[in-house]
């Protein structure tokens, strides 16, 4: 495996944002999340939770509600916008002023014409949905108050809006309200606090179930108007709740982090009675549980902690598979970390600024295993502000460590850097190509005398940089109409071949002497997580969601020997059972036959030159190998080699003084961050 | 209303309101390990028990119906309306007596007339289940029958004739046990309560299914929950655990509980009333609550406590006459050995009990009393490590107004290490001032009662006088003389003689090899002796006048003990796996009285209990119990004690006569006095002396069942009234003036006779007796008397037909 000089980076100060809303598309296998930032994120639930696409927030965006209206997404928030959203270029498709102060909630109805939105002002508009857009059809009857949740009956024809104090049901076609339950407020101090209905929930049989503020769900019966139970689980709020497909089951989320489960289930067998029970308590969360998705198989969880839990019901999985599993989606699918190579820098992305650090160097030796005294501390080199709302959404550093470029859904930004003993100057290039405005993913060439951007339409831009300027090349165009956006670009180091990934699973690679396309990759059902051309055979290395790895030959244009015997024997049950994806693949330049790789777990080192391993041996065997006779080590080694000494890796790079950082987070510091969570008693304290 | 409770090898039936055993179910002749109403009728109760038998019981007349006979030991009986004539018992799966594996057969009960039945009609439902009878429950209209083992749930339903499992991991993440202890059904609705080594109830449903079941998880207490319980209506789920609070959750509303704390011990069963009106608790300290409607304890039937261990003598409270134990923790209890009943409880520690387990409290581990019963001396200990010992001695002065020890005197670590014997001297006249403690520091200490030196100083308190040590060895017991002008302190090998007048040592005596464990002085006539045993197997008796060995004999004595009323000393030899009594007077060289193997393991508390009236015993081998019972405990804790050959006599006399007659019906005086038949029921019976269990001296046996049954139970105060007149008037020795009220007080109600369950109830209301009215000498039943009732079972039956139809 090699001994290396390892940097242990831990001032990169990620900080994932809130969760605040989900919703889920059943027919896409499709989760949107919307962060506290105003950034969207889509999860692929068909392809092992995969992050297929982020859409970059804006400061002045706070979303409180999503909605999926067949593959269409529409957001609601605190700026009183409804937002459709471009799922191809990534950005905002428009946006439409409801007129209504803030936007607390958002639902369509089954048939999946009409929008509700409800507003501060205490009216729910009804937003006619077209093919282009959404028009303004009618307000329902004004209420006093704020309209905090919506639920449309399945049928359509009526709907139902939490309140404070109260839930209303109003006639969809009238527009009149029906119903007015009155909920209860919480006991003792409470009493005087106005109670907030935060989340309601139209079953087809007239049951409306509701979340409040005073710890209840409480279960009514929408003809009569009657309170049927109620079920007080927390002492502190109730905020989201979600009804399975079936209507057999609600999930209910908390303040104190737990989601509570209820089920309809028959009091005495055989009979149809059913009766909304309290049964499982899940808690995978420290904080808030803001925004709850019931899917046919997990309860999908995320809240103020920052974490996406997805929780699989046992009762309706499979024991012991990948779907019977919990999974924690803690860290983005794609890396922020950005690794200047030849100078030794590191680029870090954050949603409004870039910082630039200069790594530590030490001239020490040491044993395996020692902690090398830093002779020069790490240093902050740059922070670069980006100005305007629009978040950022890519950014790259060039190999050689003078030229920074960063992206916006809106505009591109490219700098040079000058770097003379202790000195930084920094200028920004003014007049940038028209074509580049906005981009997906920014490369750089090995030489830095290129910059790759993937643009709209599935096209990469390629431009020549030069001392202060920027020229449009070439806009390259695979042949094939696919408009899915590029999210992963990868330059060959002696600058022959480019290498882009799209969100559908396909590869192409392009020549970048011809500037054409050079072959396109068989489409694997998985999506690819990490590509790279290696720097000396051009082999073409991706890994997928499904944990696959594949490596393709751009000379011969075909699967290479070793993935296709990686194929045949398939890969080690432990590594496919991993829940994160391969975020990075690095080549070692004196050994051609190591790949480095690495998820938010370990970091592995493919030595393609030794067996794989089989189903039955031990895939972790780095401690065993140190204690047997080096005859049998060599018996017992396999292609990989997994370190898990440094966790929750954000970036494992190789320099090319062959010294290694590695860039951890741990979640400590993370939770450290988190606003305190609210007061539990515990027992015993 | 009425409780059925197994309790060893009977059944007892308490009355719920009046706390009374009204009588035991006997007839088994092995531990009863269930107990069970008959669904179809419930003036019917069915019995299992150990030794294999299946019995049915009227239990409000207390007439054993029929006796099934199974064949195997039966660890646990269930029965259900929906079953008509069937009964499921829990039964070893093998013969063999060690098998570690039962099952769940159901039993044709056979439908004849006759009194015992053989059952043969097995089918086995459920096969390896757990022995533990709270682990398996019918469910709802017995359509299903549930059984949990360790970790598996299993649910048999018997429509489908089909089964379904459920598994649980055996730990999560928190280390929370998994472990099912208890489980019960709701009665009309499918759920299924389970309780948890780790404190979780977890409800299930939907366990139809073998995949969709689904359980919710209730979680109050902190450690296993050992009984769980549906109201009859199903609207409230109780459950108990060690910690001894009751909890009521509120069927689907389950964030809404009530706590009944604080009820004793660790709750060990829980059984709900079929109205629902009562619960009841058993505890761990031998202990029935009945609560009514979950908010008020409405009654608690005390046996003798049961604690942990027993760290202090058995004693005689001089006044009272009471046995003194441990008794909760940090307390004493005071113990009627005449009504066999608890009377209270002094709390020595004073301190709130933590019912948690592995916590280090303080324990009472000493108590003495004095020659009058004036002062009680307590030391009370926390730790066992030498470096962490909390030593405390505290002084109680009875107080006369309040009828109970008041605190006088706290001395704090009184030694540095732990008291090995606390002793205050017979003094016979005059106030005692003085104890004596030894502890394993080496020192002994003398503390004597000073009048206060400050005049603002409300009483006398107690100091230390005197500290004595020998050779830097450890004092392990002390013993005053009778007269005590003399002090005996065992120092390992050496025993050494004071006087506690001035504190000198006036002589050490010779001793072969090994270390002193327990000393005693001889009584009357053979004061002049001092007997010790030492852990070398011998006991030795040395003449304080020659201040030489007197004898030695060899026997590994555990307990020594003397008769304050006579020169007679016992001697608890431990031998060979059971420990061995006899009975000597220091003089002679033989034994008075000798009983091999009285029962396994080491007796190490016993007492001598001075009778109330000297008996006049001919007979030579009993002469020994004339002036006082001998009670000890054994290791199993059960309380045993010596009766007479004449006694027993008169226990069976009052009783099997009734009984050998009692063939047509049964009648009232039956119920009366068939309560004596357990008393018959000895073992041993065929030995002159017999070992048994304590009951009440039948003495007064008349009386006492009339004034202790309950009103409800008994036939109207006129039929009774002439025998009980007339047995307090044969009643010769010296008729108390308590006797005289009572019999005006019974006069008197006989002349509003017309309202019968008014006066009835009054009668029996105990608060109408005289406090200590059973512990006057009440007469014996003399033969007079029981012809006489004889006489009164052959009138008029006739109200009694109308007391059976009701």
């Amino acid at each position: 495996m090699g001994e290396f000089v390892v940097h242990r980076v831990r001032f990169f100060d990620y900080m994932p944002s809130a969760i605040r809303a989900m919703a889920f598309n059943g027919s896409m296998q499709r989760l949107a999340v919307a962060r506290g930032d105003g950034a969207v994120e889509i999860f692929n639930f068909a392809d092992n939770y995969f992050q297929e696409k982020v859409i970059p927030g804006r400061s002045d965006r706070a979303i409180e509600a999503l909605c999926w209206v067949r593959g269409r997404l529409f957001s609601a928030g605190l700026s009183g916008e409804i937002i459709e959203y471009d799922l191809e270029k990534l950005r905002p498709r428009y946006s439409v002023e409801a007129y209504g102060g803030p936007i607390w909630t958002i639902s369509c109805n089954s048939q999946e014409t009409l929008l509700g939105v409800g507003c501060e002002d205490g009216t729910v508009k009804m937003f006619e949905i077209l093919e282009e857009g959404i028009q303004f059809q009618r307000n329902l009857d004004r209420q006093k108050g704020r309209i905090i949740s919506l639920s449309w009956h399945p049928s359509g024809a009526q709907i139902a809006a939490g309140m404070i104090d109260m839930i209303r049901i109003f006639d969809a076609e009238t527009g009149h309200a029906t119903h007015r339950l009155l909920v209860e407020r919480g006991l003792g101090t409470t009493r005087n606090t106005e109670v907030v209905v935060w989340s309601v929930a139209f079953l087809s049989n007239d049951t409306v179930i509701s979340g409040d503020s005073a710890g209840k769900v409480q279960i009514w019966d929408a003809v009569t108007g009657t309170l049927i139970r109620s079920h007080l689980i927390t002492k502190w709020d109730v905020l989201g709740l979600s009804v399975s497909q079936d209507e057999s089951s609600v999930i209910a989320g908390t303040s104190e982090g737990t989601v509570v489960q209820f089920q309809a289930l028959a009091s005495t067998m055989g009979q149809e009675n059913n009766q909304w029970v309290r049964t499982r308590t899940f808690k995978n969360h420290t904080h808030d549980v803001r925004a709850l998705v019931h899917t046919d198989t997990a309860v999908v969880s995320g809240g103020m902690d920052t974490q996406l839990v997805v929780r699989p019901l046992l009762d309706k999985v499979e024991k012991n598979t990948k779907e019977s599993a919990l999974r924690k989606i803690l860290f983005p699918h794609k890396s922020l970390v950005c690794c200047a190579k030849k100078a030794g820098l590191l680029l870090f992305q954050f949603p409004d600024h870039l910082e630039l650090w200069r790594l530590g160097e030490s001239s020490a030796k040491g044993q395996a295993g020692d902690r090398l005294p830093v002779m020069k501390n790490p240093e902050k080199l740059l922070q670069l502000q980006n100005k305007g709302e629009d978040h950022i959404c890519c950014s790259a550093v060039s190999p050689c460590g003078s030229w920074v470029a960063f992206s916006t859904v809106s505009s591109v930004r490219l700098y040079k850097l000058q770097l003379s003993n202790g000195n930084i100057s920094i200028k920004k290039v003014s007049k940038l190509p028209k074509e580049l405005h906005s981009v997906h993913q920014l490369c750089f060439s090995s030489d830095s005398s290129r910059l790759f951007a993937s643009s709209a339409q599935a096209s990469v831009v390629v431009a020549s940089l030069d001392q202060l300027q920027c020229k449009h090349l070439h806009t390259l165009k695979p042949k094939s109409g696919s408009s899915q956006p590029i999210h992963l670009l990868s330059a060959s180091e002696n600058g022959n071949w480019l290498a882009a990934a799209h969100t559908d699973g396909q590869i192409h690679v392009f020549n970048l002497h011809k500037l054409k396309l050079h072959c396109t990759l068989p489409v694997y059902s998985s999506c690819p997580t990490a590509i790279a051309i290696h720097p000396t055979t051009g082999h073409l290395l991706s890994a997928h969601a499904d944990q696959q790895i594949f490596e393709f030959s751009l000379k011969l244009k075909e699967y290479t020997a070793w993935s296709r015997s990686l194929q045949r024997e398939g890969l080690h049950p432990l590594w496919l059972q991993r829940d994160t994806p391969i975020t990075h693949i690095a080549f070692n330049r004196n050994k051609p036959a190591h790949v480095f790789l690495h998820d938010a777990f370990m970091f592995c080192i493919i030595d393609q030159s030794l067996p794989l391993p089989q189903a039955r041996k031990k895939l972790y065997n780095q401690m065993d190998l140190k204690t047997i006779s080096p005859q049998k080590r060599i018996q017992e080694s396999h292609a990989f080699k997994i370190c898990k000494m440094f966790q929750h890796l954000l970036s494992v790079d190789l320099l090319d003084d062959s010294s290694l950082v590695v860039v951890e987070r741990p979640l400590a510091d993370i939770v450290s961050q988190l606003p305190p969570p609210v007061r539990q008693k515990k027992f015993a304290t | 209303m009425f409780l059925l409770c197994a309790s060893g090898e009977s059944v007892k039936v308490f009355s719920t309101a009046t706390e009374e055993c009204l009588h035991a179910l006997q007839g088994h002749t092995d531990l009863v390990t269930g107990v069970l109403l008959r669904p179809s009728n419930h003036l019917q109760a069915y019995s299992c028990s150990l030794d294999g038998t299946v019995r049915l019981w009227d239990f409000t007349d207390g007439i054993l119906i029929r006796t099934y006979s199974i064949g195997y030991p039966i660890y646990g009986i269930y029965a259900s309306a929906k079953h008509e004539g069937v009964i499921f018992i829990i039964t070893p799966m093998h013969t063999d007596t060690n098998s570690e594996l039962f099952q769940l057969v159901a039993v044709h009960l056979p439908q004849c007339g006759e009194q015992l039945v053989e059952a043969k009609e097995l089918s086995a439902v459920l096969s390896n289940i757990s022995s533990n009878p709270a682990a398996s429950a019918f469910g709802r209209e017995g359509q299903y029958i549930v059984s949990a083992k360790p970790l598996q749930l299993e649910v048999y339903f018997f429509k489908k004739q089909k089964s379904y499992s459920f598994f649980l991991k055996k730990d999560n993440q928190k280390g929370g046990k998994n472990t099912f202890t208890c489980i019960t059904c709701h009665p009309t609705e499918d759920c299924i309560a389970s309780g948890h080594e780790d404190g979780k109830i977890r409800l299930w449903r939907n366990f139809n299914h073998r995949k969709e079941y689904t359980y919710s998880t209730l979680h109050w207490h902190h450690s296993a929950v050992s009984s769980l319980r549906f109201t009859p209506e199903g609207t409230n789920l109780l459950s108990g655990g060690v910690e001894s609070v009751l909890v009521q959750w509120r069927y689907n509303q389950e964030s809404q509980r009530d706590f009944l704390p604080r009820l004793g011990g660790a709750i060990t069963h829980i059984s709900v009333s079929p109205d629902g009106a009562l619960f009841c608790t058993s505890h761990s300290d031998n202990k029935i609550t009945i609560i009514q409607s979950c908010v008020k304890v409405s009654a608690v039937i005390q046996g003798l406590v049961k604690g942990d261990r027993i760290r202090t003598d058995l004693m005689i409270e001089p006044r009272s006459k009471a046995l003194v134990l441990n008794g909760k923790p940090g307390h004493l209890q005071f113990y009627s050995l005449q009504r066999d009943k608890l009377l209270y409880n002094l709390d020595i520690v004073q301190q709130e009990y933590i019912h948690e387990s592995g916590l280090e409290q303080f324990e009472v581990v000493m108590a003495a009393f004095d020659a009058s019963g004036s002062w009680l001396a307590t030391v009370e200990e926390r730790k066992q490590k030498a470096p962490e010992l909390e030593l405390n001695l505290k002084l109680w002065a009875l107080d006369d107004q309040k009828q109970s020890f008041v605190l006088n005197t706290t001395i704090s670590a009184p030694h540095e290490a732990q008291i090995t014997a606390l002793c205050f001297p017979h003094v016979s006249d005059g106030q005692t001032t003085m104890l004596v403690s030894t502890s394993r520091d080496g020192h002994f200490k003398a503390w004597q009662l000073a009048a206060p030196a400050h005049t603002e100083d409300e009483g006398p308190s107690w100091s230390c006088d005197f500290l004595g040590a020998y050779h830097s060895l450890v004092p392990e017991c002390c013993c005053f003389s009778a007269d005590s002008s003399l002090l005996a302190v065992g120092f390992q090998e050496v025993v050494t003689v004071w006087t506690p007048a001035s504190w000198e040592l006036l002589t050490t005596l010779s001793q072969p090899p090994g270390a002193v464990r327990d000393l005693c002085f001889g009584r009357l006539s053979c004061s002049k002796y001092l007997l010790g045993a030492t852990t070398s197997k011998l006991l030795c008796c040395w003449n304080l006048l020659t201040c030489s060995l007197e004898w030695v004999t060899s026997m590994d004595v555990s307990l020594l003990l003397a008769d304050p009323l006579s020169e007679n000393m016992a001697a608890f030899c431990f031998e060979a796996g059971s420990t061995d009594l006899f009975v000597f007077k220091p003089g002679e060289p033989r034994p008075l009285f000798s009983h091999k193997a009285l029962c396994s393991g080491r007796v190490t508390h016993a007492v001598f209990v001075p009778r109330e009236v000297m008996l006049e015993s001919c007979d030579e081998a009993s002469q020994w119990l004339n002036c006082s019972h001998l009670y000890f405990l054994t290791q199993s804790m059960d309380l045993l004690t010596f009766i007479t050959k004449a006694e027993e006599d008169k226990l069976t006399a009052s009783s099997k006569q009734l009984v050998v007659s009692d063939d047509v019906a049964m009648t009232p005086f039956h119920l009366l006095l068939g309560k004596h038949r357990d008393q018959l029921e000895n073992p041993q019976a065929e030995s002159r002396l017999s070992v048994e269990p304590i009951r009440q001296p039948s003495s007064s046996a008349g009386i006492d069942e009339l004034l202790q049954m309950p009103a409800h139970v008994l036939p109207s105060a006129s039929f009774l009234c002439s025998m009980f007149v007339q047995s307090l008037l044969i009643s010769v020795n010296k008729p108390s003036e308590q006797n005289k009220e009572k019999e005006e007080e019974m006069e008197s109600e006989k002349e509003e006779e017309d309202s019968d369950g008014e006066m009835e109830s009054r009668i029996s209301r105990p608060e109408h007796m005289p406090s200590g009215e059973s512990g006057c000498a009440a007469p014996a039943l003399t033969k007079e008397e029981v012809r006489e009732l004889r006489r009164l079972k052959k009138l008029d039956h006739s109200w009694m037909k109308g007391l059976l139809d009701q």
